[in-house]
């Protein structure tokens, strides 16, 4: 399973990462977590809005930051 | 009622005296927060419902049919309620120019998104009453249709930069929240921004409340006071570069205020802040070439001096 937090590097985006390891930690299992910064990855995702949370290659949430608990729901 | 629990709170609870100067401003103090903050919390919450109608992918599928003037103006409104992160504004310029949208469009957004939002109105609505804050709003909805009007004219395409339309991009899905998303986005928003927002928000009563003493901002009142004309291109040169959100502009404003700055020039100090920083100006040139960024920076200034002077005459 694999994280990307899609963020040009703002406080946001850095809060999104930090909640995403949390939540990855918490759930013990075995996810990788990988900040995106380059734009051209960013929009093939579509996503307008950073930080965007990309769970497995799908968008799972964008515009905001997303809690731990809700990461952890999303990699159950 | 609201002026009653502050009258008791401050003059019976606290025992100060009503005709005393300290008595007076902390009665002040405690009326205009509580005002203020259920104000705040009432109008961000009540906005950031509406947002939750109008995400930015939304926006862009509005905005994409949109011919100019009717598209600027749509463009102006949807920024109001659409937040400005500086990070969110490259993505966003890509994905608009990308669907269509006409440049000047998508300019009108970029300058009424940071300038023009819910804080900015209730601050001003809660501190100097509605005519200050209407004029805001509707002057700064003037200058984002005005800018992007001319930007637009000025058929500057060739002015962005080239990857941006080469970049390929993903289709732009629109996200569907229930009703009982909507409203624990708009609850943790509102919460998120109160939390972030409420020191300079008592900072900025506090300064309405016992303006006096030493202002940082001397160097900014000596040229720019009340008998200089051209305070207003000064004080818009300096808040240009300067970066901060709405409600940081509030305490400075009343500082100003305090100190004779005519009300239009201090108006034009706080569009000139929030519209346009330093900060964007090293984000947008991501997107933008050097000459159409100056372009972009230069309308908008000059829209700005001009309200100013505007203000100025009818305030």
């Amino acid at each position: 399973m694999k994280i990307e937090i899609l963020g040009m590097g703002c406080s946001n985006c850095n809060k999104l990462y930090q909640n995403a390891l949390e939540a990855v930690k918490q759930s013990g299992k075995d996810v990788e977590v990988i900040k995106v910064e380059d734009i051209q990855k960013i929009m093939a995702y579509g996503v307008m809005s950073t930080p965007a949370l990309v769970v497995d290659g799908v968008v799972k949430a964008k515009g905001k930051v997303s809690k731990v608990d809700e990461i952890k729901e999303l990699i159950k | 009622m609201l002026k009653k629990f502050a009258d008791d709170l401050v003059f019976n609870w606290m025992s100060f005296k009503p005709e005393t100067h300290l008595g007076k401003s902390i009665n002040f103090f405690v009326y205009d927060t509580v005002k203020v903050f259920f104000l705040l919390s009432v109008i961000i919450f009540f906005v950031a419902m509406i947002r939750s109608y109008f995400p930015p992918e939304k926006t862009r599928r509005i905005l994409s049919h949109r011919q100019q003037y009717i598209g600027n103006v749509f463009a102006a409104l949807l920024g109001i309620v659409t937040p400005f992160c500086s990070c969110s504004a490259i993505p966003l310029f890509i994905g608009f120019v990308e669907s269509g949208v006409p440049l000047g469009v998508t300019f009108s957004f970029l300058v009424s998104s940071p300038m023009i939002n819910e804080v900015a109105l209730v601050l001003l609505l809660g501190l100097f009453g509605w005519r200050i804050a209407f004029t805001y709003i509707g002057t700064g909805l003037i200058i984002a249709v005005l800018s992007g009007i001319i930007i637009g004219k000025l058929k500057m395409e060739k002015y962005v930069q080239d990857y941006v339309y080469q970049v390929k991009v993903g289709s732009f899905e629109v996200e569907n929240q229930s009703f009982r998303q909507k409203i624990e986005y708009a609850k943790d928003y509102s919460l998120g921004l109160l939390k972030k927002l409420w020191p300079y928000i008592l900072a900025g009563i506090g300064i309405g409340g016992f303006i006096h003493g030493y202002v940082p901002s001397d160097f900014l009142v000596k040229y720019a006071g009340p008998d200089n004309p051209l305070a207003v291109p000064v004080a818009v040169l300096i808040g240009v570069p300067l970066y901060s959100n709405a409600a940081g502009t509030i305490p400075i404003v009343q500082a100003l205020m305090g100190k004779g700055m005519p009300m239009g020039t201090v108006l034009a100090f706080m569009m000139a802040v929030t519209a346009l920083s330093f900060p964007e100006a090293v984000i947008l040139k991501n997107v933008l070439k050097m000459r159409l960024l100056l372009l972009f920076f230069g309308i908008v200034a000059l829209a700005i001096v001009g309200v100013g002077y505007f203000f100025n005459t009818i305030l």
